[in-house]
């Protein structure tokens, strides 16, 4: 029982940072690339079972993977995409900002779209997005954070949805931020309900939205140190025992990645 | 704290001015005290989190001039339970137990969320069965009608009034005598699985829905005989928690909220999911905006759930409820056994004795789990409460990356301020009940 | 407590004490401690098909100076353990408490940075109750064991020396791990 507990004792959940280049492990990125994979590698993943101390001997060791997400879209979008990233694109131009800095990128992937958006312009998109008649983003859905240790100067993303009820639509934003400047503008001054959701996201995972009216800890108690939802803070849960047993807490148990 | 009620503590000097703490005592005699030592009347009042009229482990702020409500706030998280860094620790179908257990009233929605958004993420969404849709259906209504009756039985008794409270649980058991009858439990099911369900409906589960409706058309008009018809309740009800169009969108509100400022919006209409569309059943609305109008909406869209359930029950066909894909669908099938649970021993005898293979295949399904190519998904069912929205997260491994759910609780609640604000003290437990927050959902 | 913690031990003090056990057991005032899912099944208890009234405690009192039963019913968070130890220090003697639902008793599923892992590490429990939730019955079972127990209450110096009995024991008793079970 004992022996389960050492296996991510190195505190390397058997992921490596990918430092830019995806390139240097040819042969699975080749294999990815048959199997479609072109993507943004966020992280690279080595072993079969989550043991990096050289505890693994099953001959699944010396595996590597690139983990990569969906990568920018080329047009056309399909569907109504089009349509919205046309209209985004045409209200930015009209406000003098060049689409191409507030948008970096747009993928659209299993029939959602996602606009990545830099942190500097996020709130004259989101704006446009609600006030433009032809987009109408009435309704914000909230925001969602995602800790990616291993993609750096990207650690932190911020997600966004937005729903239309007039068209009947849904676009998601999405963020990123450095994990050693986590500043993101707060969007409440357009969509009053982000108000508790931001301070969700910075509670949680440390992103902070300047301007925010009252950015404080919401579900934790005020005196919490560190943020439990990012990758680098652990689960915190203890042994349980049982009678002439004892399991290791969930983090710390033997696991497949 | 001090005993002597009447007598306020010395005053404690903060930076917002001297605070009082004082426990019990008459309230006239308090105020007053209170008035003689400060210099104006604003008094801070601070409600929970443990206060049987405050929905669970919610704590509200409120400053008061007199009877008037000046400012209120809501601190929340006393509930807060990390469900979503938990689940990132589990594999995919595991999740499915934790996110039940979000907002408890409202399981089979927390669950049909989760399972759609990884369906989704493995593209087999057009996959799952039909008759794993239409028993998706059938279990979201009954819960959608015994979410209600919790949301008017709490609310009947933070008014005061005991008897809707008996009436409500009264009827929310015949829903959770369904729900046993089909799942094996009451609550926190985990029934609803990624690709389908966790097993089919039982025998006699048809003429038991049969007769749950009959019965159910017959207690229903009670509750406008108890509560819409008495005037009591209306005028405890009427014109509070008033929360128009334009403060609905603004803070996000959603659900029975925004129906009642005149929307009708309603996901199952404008974004369908587990085929809703094929359904026929009106969205109510009402454009009183108030507490009564919220009241009359639940107590008819459990209306119409009941015709959902009905079209439900025609449309079953006889089919498998789990997705043909063998890497996905949990290999076991499910069977009660002499020991009144586990699973089916020709199961168990076939990959036990039979095919190591299938011996191999089962374990690894069930402790490894399957593999969820990355990419991120969001999707949103319309629980009782408003949009029930799942953001998912997978990095291609065996367990989730990133859940969250965007849970209309939390979102509903932080209309609560704009609902109270400038009325009477006691009018903000109403507004708190029409709101109907369930902790468990709202700090999950 | 009173008057009877100066009567000395024997036929005068069982006696007292069967009358007061009695009196206790008949009355017992549950104080409101709904925290998750295990409150709507403490309520469903104390509604119309389970009727809690035929125990007589249907009487929730909102108010912990006028209970002296807490049901600490679900998932105890950090944020909310030194109000639960508040509510509790503020009812008055003699009281007890039930830990209901496995996250009350011991964190179950949930076991992270969030949850206190067992309600006992903030409060003294009396009943642990299993499962999540409990069904209705299983809650009334251990409202039935506790006016069992309670019926069975020491005073004075026979409470004194039950404590003692009690202590001697616990230091005695091995390790939860050194126990013999299904798993050696």
């Amino acid at each position: 029982m004992s022996s389960e507990r050492d296996h991510r004792s190195d505190g390397n959940d058997g992921t490596t940072v990918n430092g830019n280049d995806p390139t240097a492990d040819g042969v699975t990125d080749a294999a990815l690339e048959r199997a479609g994979g072109t993507g943004e590698a966020i992280a690279r993943r080595r072993g079969m079972f989550g043991a990096n101390n050289g505890s693994d001997t099953t001959g699944y060791g010396g595996l590597t993977r690139t983990v990569r997400m969906p990568g920018a879209s080329a047009r056309p979008y399909g569907g109504y995409f089009d349509e919205v990233a046309d209209e985004l694109e045409g209200a930015l131009e009209e406000q003098g900002l060049d689409p191409a800095h507030a948008v970096e990128k747009t993928v659209v992937d299993r029939g959602e779209i996602t606009f990545h958006i830099a942190r500097e312009h996020l709130l004259q998109v989101v704006r446009t997005l609600r006030d433009d008649p032809a987009l109408r983003f009435e309704l914000c859905l909230g925001v969602s954070g995602v800790h990616n240790p291993h993609d750096t100067g990207r650690e932190l993303h911020a997600v966004y949805h937005l729903r239309s009820l007039t068209h009947g639509r849904l676009v998601r934003l999405e963020v990123s931020v450095p994990e050693a400047d986590p500043h993101l503008p707060s969007v409440v001054a357009v969509y009053p309900t982000n108000d508790w959701h931001e301070r969700e996201a910075y509670d949680f995972f440390g992103l902070v939205f300047d301007d925010h009216p009252a950015l404080t800890r919401i579900m934790m108690p005020d005196d919490w140190q560190g943020f439990p939802q990012r990758k680098d803070y652990p689960l915190g849960g203890i042994p349980v025992e049982y009678k002439g047993a004892q399991i290791p807490a969930p983090d710390q148990r033997r696991s497949y990645s | 704290m001090t005993t002597h009620a009447t007598r306020p503590a010395e005053p404690r000097e903060t930076t917002e001015g001297p605070v009082y703490t004082v426990t019990g005592g008459d309230w006239d005699e308090i105020t007053q005290a209170a008035a003689e030592r400060a210099d104006d009347e604003r008094i801070v009042v601070n409600m929970g989190p443990q206060h049987p009229s405050t929905h669970g482990v919610l704590r509200l702020i409120l400053e008061i001039d007199g009877e008037t409500v000046t400012e209120a706030r809501a601190g929340i998280g006393y509930l807060h339970t990390g469900i979503e860094k938990n689940l990132e620790y589990r594999t995919w179908t595991q999740g499915t137990t934790f996110v039940t257990r979000m907002d408890y009233l409202t399981p089979f929605y927390n669950e049909a969320a989760y399972c759609l958004g990884v369906e989704k993420l493995l593209g087999i969404t057009d996959d799952v069965p039909d008759r794993a849709s239409v028993i998706r259906v059938l279990l979201m209504e009954i819960n959608r009608i015994s979410s209600h009756f919790v949301a008017i039985a709490t609310g009947g008794m933070e008014l005061g009034a005991t008897t809707v409270m008996i009436y409500g649980f009264r009827d929310r058991e015949l829903c959770l005598d369904l729900f046993e009858l089909i799942t094996g439990l009451r609550m926190n099911h985990a029934f609803i699985r990624p690709g389908g369900l966790a097993q089919d409906l039982p025998p006699g589960a048809i003429d038991a829905l049969r007769e749950f409706v009959r019965q159910m058309r017959k207690n229903l008009p009670e509750y406008d005989a108890l509560c819409s018809g008495s005037p009591v309740f209306r005028a405890r009800l009427k014109d509070v928690g008033y929360l128009d169009l334009a403060g609905c969108l603004a803070l996000g509100a959603t659900g029975p909220i925004l129906r009642s400022a005149g929307l009708p919006h309603d996901l199952r209409k404008s974004d369908p999911y587990c085929g809703y569309e094929n359904y026929d059943f009106e969205v109510p609305t009402t454009d009183t905006c108030d507490s009564f109008g919220r009241f009359l909406l639940r107590l008819e869209e459990i209306e119409q759930s009941l015709r959902i359930i009905e079209q439900c029950m025609e449309r079953l066909e006889p089919g498998p409820v789990m997705v043909g894909d063998k890497k996905i669908a949990w290999p076991a099938q499910l069977a009660l056994g002499p020991d009144g649970l586990g699973n089916s021993l020709d199961h168990i005898k076939n990959i036990m004795g039979t095919s190591m293979e299938a011996l191999i295949h089962h374990f690894k399904l069930v402790t490894e789990g399957f593999r969820v190519p990355p990419g991120q998904v969001y999707t949103a069912v319309e629980s009782p409460k408003g949009e029930l929205g799942v953001h998912l997260v997978s990095d291609g491994g065996t367990r989730p990356y990133r859940v969250h759910f965007r849970d209309p609780s939390f979102t509903n609640l932080q209309s609560m301020a704009a609902m109270c604000e400038g009325g009477m003290v006691a009018d903000v437990i109403v507004a708190v009940a029409s709101i109907d927050p369930v902790m468990g959902g709202v700090d999950r | 407590m009173g008057l009877e913690d100066k009567i000395p031990g024997g036929f005068i003090l069982d006696t007292v004490e069967n009358l007061a056990g009695l009196a206790r057991k008949s009355s017992v005032f549950p104080a409101t401690f709904g925290l998750a899912c295990c409150a709507i099944e403490m309520m469903t208890t104390g509604a119309g098909r389970y009727d809690l009234a035929r125990f007589g405690m249907e009487v929730f009192r909102g108010s912990p100076r006028q209970a002296d039963l807490m049901i600490v019913a679900g998932r105890v968070s950090q944020k909310m353990a030194p109000v639960l130890r508040q509510v509790y220090d503020q009812m008055p003697n003699p009281k007890w408490v039930i830990s209901m639902g496995v996250c009350a008793s011991s964190g179950g599923m949930f076991n992270n940075y969030a949850i206190v892992q067992g309600v006992d590490h903030v409060v003294p429990v009396d009943i642990y109750l299993p499962g999540c939730p409990p069904r209705p019955e299983m809650l009334m079972d251990a409202i039935l064991k506790l006016h069992a127990k309670i019926r069975e209450e020491k005073l004075g110096i026979n409470r004194e020396q039950a404590a003692r009995e009690a202590e001697e024991a616990a230091l005695k008793a091995l390790p939860t791990i050194e126990l013999k079970g299904l798993l050696r």
